[in-house]
Protein backbone atom coordinates (compact mmCIF):
# COMPACT_ATOMS: atom_id res chain seq x y z
CA UNK A 1 0.00 0.00 0.00
CA UNK A 2 2.68 2.29 0.98
CA UNK A 3 5.11 1.15 -1.88
CA UNK A 4 3.84 2.52 -4.76
CA UNK A 5 4.03 6.59 -3.70
CA UNK A 6 6.22 6.64 -1.01
CA UNK A 7 5.35 7.19 2.48
CA UNK A 8 4.86 10.77 2.45
CA UNK A 9 2.28 10.51 -0.10
CA UNK A 10 0.56 7.79 1.48
CA UNK A 11 0.10 10.24 4.68
CA UNK A 12 -1.07 13.02 2.22
CA UNK A 13 -3.64 10.73 0.88
CA UNK A 14 -5.11 9.38 4.18
CA UNK A 15 -5.40 13.12 5.55
CA UNK A 16 -6.59 14.07 2.39
CA UNK A 17 -9.73 11.42 2.72
CA UNK A 18 -10.05 11.78 5.96
CA UNK A 19 -10.55 16.01 5.48
CA UNK A 20 -13.10 14.92 2.69
CA UNK A 21 -14.98 12.20 5.31
CA UNK A 22 -15.27 14.64 7.98
CA UNK A 23 -16.74 17.24 5.93
CA UNK A 24 -19.07 14.79 4.12
CA UNK A 25 -19.90 13.03 7.18
CA UNK A 26 -20.79 16.75 9.43
CA UNK A 27 -22.54 18.37 6.09
CA UNK A 28 -24.60 14.88 5.85
CA UNK A 29 -25.57 14.99 9.64
CA UNK A 30 -26.34 18.58 9.14
CA UNK A 31 -28.75 17.77 6.19
CA UNK A 32 -30.17 14.74 7.78
CA UNK A 33 -31.53 17.17 10.36
CA UNK A 34 -32.78 19.47 7.53
CA UNK A 35 -34.20 16.18 5.69
CA UNK A 36 -35.77 14.83 9.15
CA UNK A 37 -37.47 18.31 9.82
CA UNK A 38 -38.37 18.60 6.65
CA UNK A 39 -40.13 14.77 5.84
CA UNK A 40 -41.59 14.73 9.41
CA UNK A 41 -43.52 18.00 8.31
CA UNK A 42 -44.82 16.96 4.89
CA UNK A 43 -46.21 13.79 6.45
CA UNK A 44 -47.80 15.83 8.96
CA UNK A 45 -49.33 18.36 6.57
CA UNK A 46 -47.01 21.69 7.33
CA UNK A 47 -44.55 23.16 5.39
CA UNK A 48 -41.34 22.33 7.74
CA UNK A 49 -38.41 24.82 8.01
CA UNK A 50 -38.75 27.71 5.07
CA UNK A 51 -37.19 30.79 6.67
CA UNK A 52 -33.60 30.60 6.00
CA UNK A 53 -32.68 30.42 3.00
CA UNK A 54 -34.27 29.41 -0.37
CA UNK A 55 -36.44 26.73 0.95
CA UNK A 56 -34.82 27.01 4.27
CA UNK A 57 -31.50 25.20 2.83
CA UNK A 58 -29.40 27.24 5.17
CA UNK A 59 -31.50 25.68 8.34
CA UNK A 60 -28.53 23.49 9.79
CA UNK A 61 -26.30 26.27 9.66
CA UNK A 62 -28.49 28.73 11.76
CA UNK A 63 -28.78 25.60 14.27
CA UNK A 64 -25.54 25.31 14.82
CA UNK A 65 -24.85 28.69 15.03
CA UNK A 66 -27.47 28.79 17.33
CA UNK A 67 -25.92 25.26 19.42
CA UNK A 68 -22.80 27.49 19.49
CA UNK A 69 -23.98 30.39 21.52
CA UNK A 70 -26.35 28.73 24.04
CA UNK A 71 -25.44 28.86 27.39
CA UNK A 72 -23.43 26.36 28.61
CA UNK A 73 -25.24 24.69 31.51
CA UNK A 74 -24.15 21.85 33.72
CA UNK A 75 -25.43 20.13 36.75
CA UNK A 76 -24.19 19.92 40.39
CA UNK A 77 -22.44 17.00 41.47
CA UNK A 78 -22.00 15.41 38.31
CA UNK A 79 -18.70 13.35 37.18
CA UNK A 80 -16.89 16.28 36.05
CA UNK A 81 -14.56 14.33 33.81
CA UNK A 82 -16.87 11.72 32.79
CA UNK A 83 -19.69 14.50 31.84
CA UNK A 84 -17.14 16.21 29.05
CA UNK A 85 -15.68 12.68 28.11
CA UNK A 86 -19.34 11.06 27.36
CA UNK A 87 -20.29 13.66 24.45
CA UNK A 88 -16.86 13.56 23.26
CA UNK A 89 -16.96 9.52 22.89
CA UNK A 90 -20.40 10.07 21.25
CA UNK A 91 -18.70 12.34 18.47
CA UNK A 92 -15.57 10.87 18.20
CA UNK A 93 -16.69 7.20 17.98
CA UNK A 94 -19.30 8.01 14.94
CA UNK A 95 -17.14 9.51 13.13
CA UNK A 96 -14.24 6.50 13.42
CA UNK A 97 -16.98 4.12 12.33
CA UNK A 98 -17.19 6.02 9.01
CA UNK A 99 -13.83 5.56 8.35
CA UNK A 100 -13.61 1.67 7.03
CA UNK A 101 -16.42 2.11 4.91
CA UNK A 102 -15.98 1.98 0.74
CA UNK A 103 -17.90 4.90 -0.77
CA UNK A 104 -16.76 3.40 -4.37
CA UNK A 105 -14.56 0.62 -5.72
CA UNK A 106 -10.66 0.80 -5.63
CA UNK A 107 -9.13 2.36 -8.10
CA UNK A 108 -6.27 1.60 -10.06
CA UNK A 109 -3.75 4.37 -10.92
CA UNK A 110 -0.48 2.73 -12.49
CA UNK A 111 0.77 0.77 -9.71
CA UNK A 112 -0.96 2.20 -7.08
CA UNK A 113 -4.37 1.10 -5.74
CA UNK A 114 -6.54 4.20 -4.09
CA UNK A 115 -8.85 2.77 -2.04
CA UNK A 116 -12.29 4.93 -1.12
CA UNK A 117 -12.46 4.18 2.48
CA UNK A 118 -9.95 6.10 4.66
CA UNK A 119 -8.01 3.07 5.88
CA UNK A 120 -8.51 -0.16 4.18
CA UNK A 121 -8.89 -3.77 6.54
CA UNK A 122 -9.42 -6.49 5.77
CA UNK A 123 -11.38 -6.62 9.04
CA UNK A 124 -12.82 -3.81 8.08
CA UNK A 125 -16.83 -4.92 9.15
CA UNK A 126 -15.48 -6.04 12.28
CA UNK A 127 -13.92 -2.59 13.12
CA UNK A 128 -16.98 -0.77 12.24
CA UNK A 129 -19.26 -3.17 14.48
CA UNK A 130 -16.48 -2.82 17.26
CA UNK A 131 -16.85 0.95 16.14
CA UNK A 132 -20.55 1.71 16.74
CA UNK A 133 -20.78 -0.83 19.66
CA UNK A 134 -18.74 1.40 21.65
CA UNK A 135 -21.34 4.61 20.84
CA UNK A 136 -23.17 2.51 24.00
CA UNK A 137 -20.26 4.07 26.57
CA UNK A 138 -21.20 7.40 25.91
CA UNK A 139 -25.32 7.09 26.28
CA UNK A 140 -24.24 5.37 29.34
CA UNK A 141 -21.82 7.65 30.70
CA UNK A 142 -23.44 10.62 29.64
CA UNK A 143 -26.84 8.94 31.67
CA UNK A 144 -24.48 8.67 34.41
CA UNK A 145 -22.01 11.23 35.07
CA UNK A 146 -25.42 14.16 34.65
CA UNK A 147 -26.26 13.23 38.36
CA UNK A 148 -30.16 13.41 37.57
CA UNK A 149 -32.52 10.67 37.75
CA UNK A 150 -34.05 11.09 34.01
CA UNK A 151 -30.00 10.71 32.56
CA UNK A 152 -29.45 7.91 34.33
CA UNK A 153 -32.61 5.96 33.58
CA UNK A 154 -32.17 7.01 30.05
CA UNK A 155 -28.38 5.48 30.33
CA UNK A 156 -29.19 2.38 31.80
CA UNK A 157 -32.29 1.86 29.47
CA UNK A 158 -30.06 2.05 26.27
CA UNK A 159 -27.16 0.05 28.04
CA UNK A 160 -29.69 -2.21 27.88
CA UNK A 161 -31.26 -2.08 25.15
CA UNK A 162 -27.90 -1.82 22.75
CA UNK A 163 -26.28 -4.71 24.16
CA UNK A 164 -29.19 -6.90 23.38
CA UNK A 165 -30.03 -5.35 19.69
CA UNK A 166 -25.70 -6.20 19.45
CA UNK A 167 -26.28 -9.76 19.39
CA UNK A 168 -29.27 -9.22 16.96
CA UNK A 169 -26.76 -6.84 14.84
CA UNK A 170 -24.28 -9.88 14.76
CA UNK A 171 -26.73 -12.55 13.90
CA UNK A 172 -28.26 -10.63 10.86
CA UNK A 173 -24.83 -10.00 9.30
CA UNK A 174 -23.61 -13.61 9.91
CA UNK A 175 -25.67 -14.65 6.65
CA UNK A 176 -23.44 -12.06 4.63
CA UNK A 177 -20.16 -13.02 5.75
CA UNK A 178 -21.09 -16.59 5.30
CA UNK A 179 -22.14 -16.17 1.90
CA UNK A 180 -19.60 -13.35 0.99
CA UNK A 181 -16.68 -16.10 2.96
CA UNK A 182 -15.13 -12.19 3.89
CA UNK A 183 -15.08 -9.53 6.22
CA UNK A 184 -13.48 -6.98 3.57
CA UNK A 185 -16.42 -4.57 3.07
CA UNK A 186 -14.74 -3.98 -0.79
CA UNK A 187 -14.82 -7.59 -1.15
CA UNK A 188 -18.31 -8.09 0.46
CA UNK A 189 -19.56 -5.37 -2.25
CA UNK A 190 -18.09 -7.06 -5.21
CA UNK A 191 -19.05 -10.21 -4.29
CA UNK A 192 -22.77 -9.04 -4.99
CA UNK A 193 -21.79 -7.95 -8.43
CA UNK A 194 -25.05 -9.38 -10.37
CA UNK A 195 -26.81 -10.36 -7.51
CA UNK A 196 -27.47 -8.43 -3.96
CA UNK A 197 -27.56 -9.85 -1.37
CA UNK A 198 -30.95 -8.72 -0.49
CA UNK A 199 -32.15 -10.93 -2.51
CA UNK A 200 -30.34 -14.23 -1.04
CA UNK A 201 -30.38 -12.50 2.74
CA UNK A 202 -34.44 -10.93 3.02
CA UNK A 203 -35.02 -11.66 6.12
CA UNK A 204 -31.25 -10.77 7.81
CA UNK A 205 -31.72 -7.55 5.81
CA UNK A 206 -35.08 -6.80 7.60
CA UNK A 207 -33.41 -8.08 11.02
CA UNK A 208 -30.46 -6.02 10.58
CA UNK A 209 -32.62 -2.80 9.59
CA UNK A 210 -34.81 -3.44 12.84
CA UNK A 211 -31.82 -3.92 15.01
CA UNK A 212 -29.94 -1.24 13.13
CA UNK A 213 -32.99 1.30 14.61
CA UNK A 214 -33.06 0.55 17.61
CA UNK A 215 -29.05 0.59 17.77
CA UNK A 216 -29.18 4.06 16.42
CA UNK A 217 -31.98 5.19 19.54
CA UNK A 218 -34.57 5.71 16.47
CA UNK A 219 -37.98 5.79 16.53
CA UNK A 220 -40.16 3.18 17.55
CA UNK A 221 -36.97 2.03 19.92
CA UNK A 222 -36.05 5.53 20.99
CA UNK A 223 -36.40 4.28 24.53
CA UNK A 224 -33.21 6.00 26.07
CA UNK A 225 -34.99 9.66 25.23
CA UNK A 226 -38.38 8.72 25.46
CA UNK A 227 -39.36 12.36 26.19
CA UNK A 228 -42.71 11.83 27.20
CA UNK A 229 -41.05 9.74 30.36
CA UNK A 230 -37.72 10.56 30.77
CA UNK A 231 -37.48 14.02 29.69
CA UNK A 232 -34.34 14.03 26.81
CA UNK A 233 -33.30 10.73 28.66
CA UNK A 234 -28.95 10.83 28.86
CA UNK A 235 -28.78 13.62 27.32
CA UNK A 236 -31.25 15.93 29.41
CA UNK A 237 -28.42 17.66 31.54
CA UNK A 238 -26.53 17.91 28.12
CA UNK A 239 -26.74 22.06 26.88
CA UNK A 240 -25.18 24.16 24.31
CA UNK A 241 -22.02 21.86 21.81
CA UNK A 242 -21.99 19.39 24.59
CA UNK A 243 -25.91 18.21 23.30
CA UNK A 244 -24.62 19.26 19.88
CA UNK A 245 -21.84 16.58 19.70
CA UNK A 246 -24.64 13.78 20.92
CA UNK A 247 -26.87 15.06 18.51
CA UNK A 248 -24.94 15.10 15.52
CA UNK A 249 -23.36 11.52 16.73
CA UNK A 250 -27.26 10.11 16.05
CA UNK A 251 -27.23 11.51 13.11
CA UNK A 252 -23.96 10.03 11.56
CA UNK A 253 -24.81 6.58 13.28
CA UNK A 254 -27.91 6.55 11.09
CA UNK A 255 -25.70 7.55 8.29
CA UNK A 256 -23.35 4.42 9.23
CA UNK A 257 -26.09 2.02 9.95
CA UNK A 258 -27.37 2.93 6.53
CA UNK A 259 -24.31 2.82 4.71
CA UNK A 260 -23.63 -0.59 6.29
CA UNK A 261 -26.97 -1.93 4.96
CA UNK A 262 -26.47 -0.61 1.94
CA UNK A 263 -22.63 -2.42 1.61
CA UNK A 264 -23.86 -5.21 3.09
CA UNK A 265 -27.07 -6.36 1.37
CA UNK A 266 -27.72 -3.73 -1.91
CA UNK A 267 -24.21 -4.00 -3.53
CA UNK A 268 -22.66 -0.84 -2.42
CA UNK A 269 -21.34 1.24 -4.91
CA UNK A 270 -22.19 -1.40 -7.87
CA UNK A 271 -25.11 -0.04 -9.89
CA UNK A 272 -28.49 -2.18 -9.77
CA UNK A 273 -27.95 -2.86 -13.97
CA UNK A 274 -24.73 -3.36 -15.42
CA UNK A 275 -25.97 -1.20 -18.19
CA UNK A 276 -25.62 2.09 -15.39
CA UNK A 277 -22.28 1.65 -14.44
CA UNK A 278 -21.22 4.61 -16.30
CA UNK A 279 -22.74 6.44 -13.19
CA UNK A 280 -19.92 6.77 -11.14
CA UNK A 281 -20.39 4.43 -7.76
CA UNK A 282 -20.35 7.14 -5.11
CA UNK A 283 -23.90 8.45 -6.94
CA UNK A 284 -24.87 4.83 -6.60
CA UNK A 285 -23.96 4.95 -2.85
CA UNK A 286 -25.43 8.50 -2.04
CA UNK A 287 -28.45 7.40 -3.99
CA UNK A 288 -28.66 4.28 -1.88
CA UNK A 289 -28.14 5.06 1.80
CA UNK A 290 -30.58 8.35 0.74
CA UNK A 291 -33.71 5.68 -0.21
CA UNK A 292 -32.49 3.91 3.27
CA UNK A 293 -32.55 7.57 5.70
CA UNK A 294 -35.34 8.50 4.06
CA UNK A 295 -37.34 5.04 5.45
CA UNK A 296 -35.87 5.69 9.01
CA UNK A 297 -37.38 9.01 9.22
CA UNK A 298 -40.51 7.86 7.58
CA UNK A 299 -40.97 4.69 10.17
CA UNK A 300 -40.25 7.39 13.00
CA UNK A 301 -43.26 9.33 11.78
CA UNK A 302 -45.37 6.24 11.31
CA UNK A 303 -44.49 4.19 14.18
CA UNK A 304 -45.24 4.52 17.89
CA UNK A 305 -42.92 3.75 20.37
CA UNK A 306 -42.38 0.40 21.86
CA UNK A 307 -43.05 -0.43 25.50
CA UNK A 308 -39.84 -1.48 27.14
CA UNK A 309 -40.79 -5.00 28.57
CA UNK A 310 -41.88 -5.35 24.53
CA UNK A 311 -38.57 -4.13 23.37
CA UNK A 312 -36.62 -6.65 25.00
CA UNK A 313 -39.14 -9.30 24.21
CA UNK A 314 -38.85 -8.21 20.75
CA UNK A 315 -35.02 -8.21 21.01
CA UNK A 316 -34.31 -11.90 22.15
CA UNK A 317 -37.55 -13.72 21.51
CA UNK A 318 -38.26 -12.76 17.92
CA UNK A 319 -34.81 -11.02 16.41
CA UNK A 320 -32.86 -13.20 18.07
CA UNK A 321 -33.98 -17.03 17.08
CA UNK A 322 -34.51 -15.43 13.74
CA UNK A 323 -31.07 -14.53 12.99
CA UNK A 324 -29.44 -18.04 14.61
CA UNK A 325 -32.22 -19.44 12.05
CA UNK A 326 -30.65 -17.66 9.28
CA UNK A 327 -27.64 -18.72 9.58
CA UNK A 328 -28.28 -22.58 10.39
CA UNK A 329 -30.39 -22.03 7.23
CA UNK A 330 -27.69 -19.90 4.95
CA UNK A 331 -25.31 -22.62 6.51
CA UNK A 332 -26.46 -25.67 5.87
CA UNK A 333 -27.72 -24.47 2.04
CA UNK A 334 -23.87 -23.76 1.52
CA UNK A 335 -22.81 -26.86 2.78
CA UNK A 336 -25.24 -28.69 1.06
CA UNK A 337 -24.58 -26.67 -2.48
CA UNK A 338 -20.24 -27.08 -1.47
CA UNK A 339 -21.21 -31.32 -1.76
CA UNK B 1 -49.32 -7.18 12.56
CA UNK B 2 -47.59 -6.59 10.18
CA UNK B 3 -50.37 -5.71 7.09
CA UNK B 4 -51.26 -3.03 10.24
CA UNK B 5 -47.76 -1.57 9.83
CA UNK B 6 -48.10 -1.38 6.06
CA UNK B 7 -51.26 0.19 6.49
CA UNK B 8 -49.61 2.98 8.87
CA UNK B 9 -46.46 3.61 6.45
CA UNK B 10 -48.83 3.47 3.42
CA UNK B 11 -51.15 6.21 5.04
CA UNK B 12 -48.22 8.26 5.92
CA UNK B 13 -46.77 8.03 2.49
CA UNK B 14 -50.08 9.36 1.02
CA UNK B 15 -49.76 12.21 3.23
CA UNK B 16 -46.18 13.44 1.72
CA UNK B 17 -47.88 13.91 -1.48
CA UNK B 18 -50.89 16.22 0.00
CA UNK B 19 -51.10 20.22 0.11
CA UNK B 20 -49.57 21.38 3.45
CA UNK B 21 -52.48 22.56 5.37
CA UNK B 22 -50.86 25.22 7.31
CA UNK B 23 -49.94 28.64 6.02
CA UNK B 24 -46.70 30.70 5.85
CA UNK B 25 -48.74 33.09 8.34
CA UNK B 26 -47.07 36.36 7.97
CA UNK B 27 -46.36 36.32 4.02
CA UNK B 28 -50.39 34.21 4.11
CA UNK B 29 -53.21 34.74 6.03
CA UNK B 30 -56.12 32.90 6.12
CA UNK B 31 -58.89 35.24 4.86
CA UNK B 32 -61.58 35.94 7.78
CA UNK B 33 -64.63 35.05 8.61
CA UNK B 34 -67.21 37.76 6.11
CA UNK B 35 -68.64 38.23 9.98
CA UNK B 36 -65.44 38.27 12.01
CA UNK B 37 -64.84 40.99 14.42
CA UNK B 38 -61.14 41.88 14.15
CA UNK B 39 -59.86 45.94 14.61
CA UNK B 40 -62.09 48.57 14.12
CA UNK B 41 -61.94 50.54 10.94
CA UNK B 42 -63.52 54.37 10.50
CA UNK B 43 -65.41 54.26 7.12
CA UNK B 44 -66.04 57.31 4.50
CA UNK B 45 -68.97 58.28 2.60
CA UNK B 46 -68.90 58.07 -1.41
CA UNK B 47 -67.58 61.60 -1.57
CA UNK B 48 -65.13 61.40 0.92
CA UNK B 49 -66.41 63.02 3.83
CA UNK B 50 -65.73 60.89 7.21
CA UNK B 51 -68.84 59.35 8.20
CA UNK B 52 -68.29 59.74 12.08
CA UNK B 53 -69.65 63.25 13.06
CA UNK B 54 -68.33 62.59 16.70
CA UNK B 55 -71.53 61.98 18.73
CA UNK B 56 -69.67 59.98 20.99
CA UNK B 57 -72.33 57.21 21.14
CA UNK B 58 -69.82 54.23 20.05
CA UNK B 59 -68.11 55.48 23.55
CA UNK B 60 -70.79 55.74 25.96
CA UNK B 61 -72.01 52.23 23.98
CA UNK B 62 -68.51 50.70 25.07
CA UNK B 63 -68.76 48.36 27.97
CA UNK B 64 -65.05 48.65 29.03
CA UNK B 65 -65.01 52.20 27.71
CA UNK B 66 -61.81 52.20 25.29
CA UNK B 67 -62.95 54.54 22.90
CA UNK B 68 -62.04 58.24 23.34
CA UNK B 69 -63.61 60.83 21.07
CA UNK B 70 -62.86 64.16 20.70
CA UNK B 71 -65.17 66.39 18.55
CA UNK B 72 -65.01 69.49 17.15
CA UNK B 73 -67.18 71.83 15.15
CA UNK B 74 -66.84 71.47 11.45
CA UNK B 75 -65.87 74.02 9.11
CA UNK B 76 -68.39 75.19 6.84
CA UNK B 77 -66.05 75.75 4.09
CA UNK B 78 -64.24 73.28 4.41
CA UNK B 79 -65.85 70.17 6.68
CA UNK B 80 -64.66 67.04 7.34
CA UNK B 81 -67.96 65.19 8.29
CA UNK B 82 -71.27 66.50 6.92
CA UNK B 83 -72.72 66.78 10.22
CA UNK B 84 -72.34 69.60 13.07
CA UNK B 85 -69.49 68.16 14.17
CA UNK B 86 -66.44 65.50 13.43
CA UNK B 87 -64.05 63.63 15.41
CA UNK B 88 -60.80 65.62 15.94
CA UNK B 89 -59.23 62.63 17.73
CA UNK B 90 -60.18 59.15 17.88
CA UNK B 91 -59.20 56.51 19.79
CA UNK B 92 -59.31 53.02 20.61
CA UNK B 93 -57.24 51.61 22.91
CA UNK B 94 -57.43 47.60 21.71
CA UNK B 95 -55.75 46.49 25.15
CA UNK B 96 -59.15 47.09 26.58
CA UNK B 97 -61.36 46.53 23.74
CA UNK B 98 -63.45 43.10 23.93
CA UNK B 99 -64.40 43.11 20.53
CA UNK B 100 -68.15 43.19 20.68
CA UNK B 101 -69.06 45.11 18.54
CA UNK B 102 -71.48 47.30 20.58
CA UNK B 103 -69.68 50.71 18.95
CA UNK B 104 -70.59 49.72 15.48
CA UNK B 105 -74.26 48.58 16.47
CA UNK B 106 -74.70 52.08 18.36
CA UNK B 107 -73.37 54.02 15.20
CA UNK B 108 -75.78 56.31 13.59
CA UNK B 109 -74.09 57.04 10.46
CA UNK B 110 -72.44 53.34 10.45
CA UNK B 111 -69.03 55.11 10.32
CA UNK B 112 -67.70 52.72 12.71
CA UNK B 113 -67.20 48.72 11.40
CA UNK B 114 -65.35 45.78 13.25
CA UNK B 115 -62.90 44.89 10.38
CA UNK B 116 -61.07 41.47 9.10
CA UNK B 117 -57.76 42.61 10.50
CA UNK B 118 -56.25 40.26 13.90
CA UNK B 119 -52.64 40.69 13.92
CA UNK B 120 -52.82 43.03 16.79
CA UNK B 121 -49.75 42.41 18.70
CA UNK B 122 -47.27 45.18 19.40
CA UNK B 123 -44.02 45.32 21.04
CA UNK B 124 -45.16 48.78 22.80
CA UNK B 125 -47.63 49.56 25.31
CA UNK B 126 -48.51 52.79 23.99
CA UNK B 127 -48.82 51.15 19.84
CA UNK B 128 -51.84 48.92 21.36
CA UNK B 129 -53.76 52.78 21.50
CA UNK B 130 -54.59 52.95 17.88
CA UNK B 131 -55.15 56.52 16.83
CA UNK B 132 -57.81 58.21 13.56
CA UNK B 133 -55.00 57.84 11.77
CA UNK B 134 -54.67 54.70 11.76
CA UNK B 135 -58.49 53.78 11.79
CA UNK B 136 -59.51 55.90 9.23
CA UNK B 137 -59.49 54.28 5.50
CA UNK B 138 -57.17 56.54 3.77
CA UNK B 139 -58.12 58.78 0.90
CA UNK B 140 -58.64 57.53 -2.41
CA UNK B 141 -58.95 53.62 -1.60
CA UNK B 142 -61.79 53.45 1.05
CA UNK B 143 -65.27 51.53 0.87
CA UNK B 144 -68.16 53.31 2.28
CA UNK B 145 -68.81 50.74 4.92
CA UNK B 146 -72.51 50.07 6.56
CA UNK B 147 -73.40 47.22 4.43
CA UNK B 148 -70.46 45.21 4.19
CA UNK B 149 -68.93 45.51 7.39
CA UNK B 150 -65.69 43.89 6.96
CA UNK B 151 -64.69 43.83 3.22
CA UNK B 152 -61.09 42.52 2.39
CA UNK B 153 -58.95 44.42 1.59
CA UNK B 154 -60.55 47.58 2.39
CA UNK B 155 -58.26 49.74 4.14
CA UNK B 156 -54.79 50.76 3.11
CA UNK B 157 -53.42 49.73 6.71
CA UNK B 158 -54.65 46.32 6.46
CA UNK B 159 -51.12 44.79 6.80
CA UNK B 160 -51.45 40.79 5.34
CA UNK B 161 -54.01 41.25 3.33
CA UNK B 162 -52.16 43.60 0.46
CA UNK B 163 -52.25 40.34 -1.64
CA UNK B 164 -55.98 40.71 -1.86
CA UNK B 165 -57.50 43.17 -4.31
CA UNK B 166 -59.55 45.71 -3.00
CA UNK B 167 -63.10 45.14 -2.83
CA UNK B 168 -62.80 41.30 -3.00
CA UNK B 169 -65.83 39.51 -1.35
CA UNK B 170 -65.35 38.75 1.56
CA UNK B 171 -67.76 35.68 1.13
CA UNK B 172 -66.35 34.36 -1.43
CA UNK B 173 -62.72 34.58 -0.69
CA UNK B 174 -63.73 32.67 2.31
CA UNK B 175 -65.13 29.48 0.59
CA UNK B 176 -62.38 29.83 -1.95
CA UNK B 177 -60.05 29.31 0.87
CA UNK B 178 -61.81 26.69 2.76
CA UNK B 179 -61.94 25.04 -1.06
CA UNK B 180 -58.52 24.62 -1.31
CA UNK B 181 -57.36 23.79 2.00
CA UNK B 182 -59.95 21.24 3.12
CA UNK B 183 -59.95 18.20 0.93
CA UNK B 184 -63.88 17.66 -1.19
CA UNK B 185 -62.38 14.01 -1.49
CA UNK B 186 -62.44 13.52 2.38
CA UNK B 187 -65.94 12.44 4.26
CA UNK B 188 -63.88 13.68 7.21
CA UNK B 189 -60.94 16.15 7.41
CA UNK B 190 -57.93 15.16 8.25
CA UNK B 191 -58.58 11.44 7.64
CA UNK B 192 -56.93 11.24 4.33
CA UNK B 193 -59.71 9.56 2.56
CA UNK B 194 -58.91 6.77 4.98
CA UNK B 195 -62.00 4.44 5.89
CA UNK B 196 -63.23 5.37 9.39
CA UNK B 197 -64.95 2.47 11.35
CA UNK B 198 -67.57 4.44 14.20
CA UNK B 199 -66.83 2.04 16.93
CA UNK B 200 -70.02 -0.33 17.94
CA UNK B 201 -70.89 -0.16 21.35
CA UNK B 202 -72.02 -3.44 22.39
CA UNK B 203 -75.42 -3.13 24.43
CA UNK B 204 -76.25 -5.61 27.22
CA UNK B 205 -79.61 -4.48 28.07
CA UNK B 206 -82.31 -4.28 25.39
CA UNK B 207 -82.24 -0.53 24.11
CA UNK B 208 -83.25 0.79 26.88
CA UNK B 209 -80.08 2.75 27.07
CA UNK B 210 -81.39 4.61 24.39
CA UNK B 211 -84.71 5.60 25.61
CA UNK B 212 -83.52 7.53 28.55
Amino acid sequence: MVGAIGFWGWVGIVVLKAVIILIFVATAAAYMSYAERKVSARIQLRHGPNRVGPLGLLQPLADVVKLFFKENTAPKGRERFLFLLAPSIAGAVAIFAFAAIPVNGPTTIGSFTLHWDLIHVNVGLLFILAMTSLGVYSIFLGGYAANSKYSLLGGLRSAAQLISYEMAVAFAIMGVIILSGSLDMEQIVTKQTGLWFIFLQPLAFFLYFIAGLAEGNRLPFDLPEAESELGAGYHTEYSSMKFAFYFLAEYINMVIICSIATTLFLGGWLPPFAFLSFIPGVIWYLVKISLLLFTMIWIRFTLPRFRYDRLMNFGWKVLLPLGLMNIVVTGVVIALRAA
Amino acid sequence: MLKEIAQGMAFTLRQMFRKPITLNYPEEQKPTFPRHRGRHMLHRYDNGLERCIGCELCAGACPVGCIYVLPAENDPEHPVSPGERYAARYEINLMRCIYCGYCAEACPTEAITLGPRYDLADYRREHTVVTKDELLESWPSFTTGGAKPSVLGAGADQRGHEKLESGVDPVKAWDAFEESHIHPDEATPGHGGLEVTPPTVKRTGSGEGESR
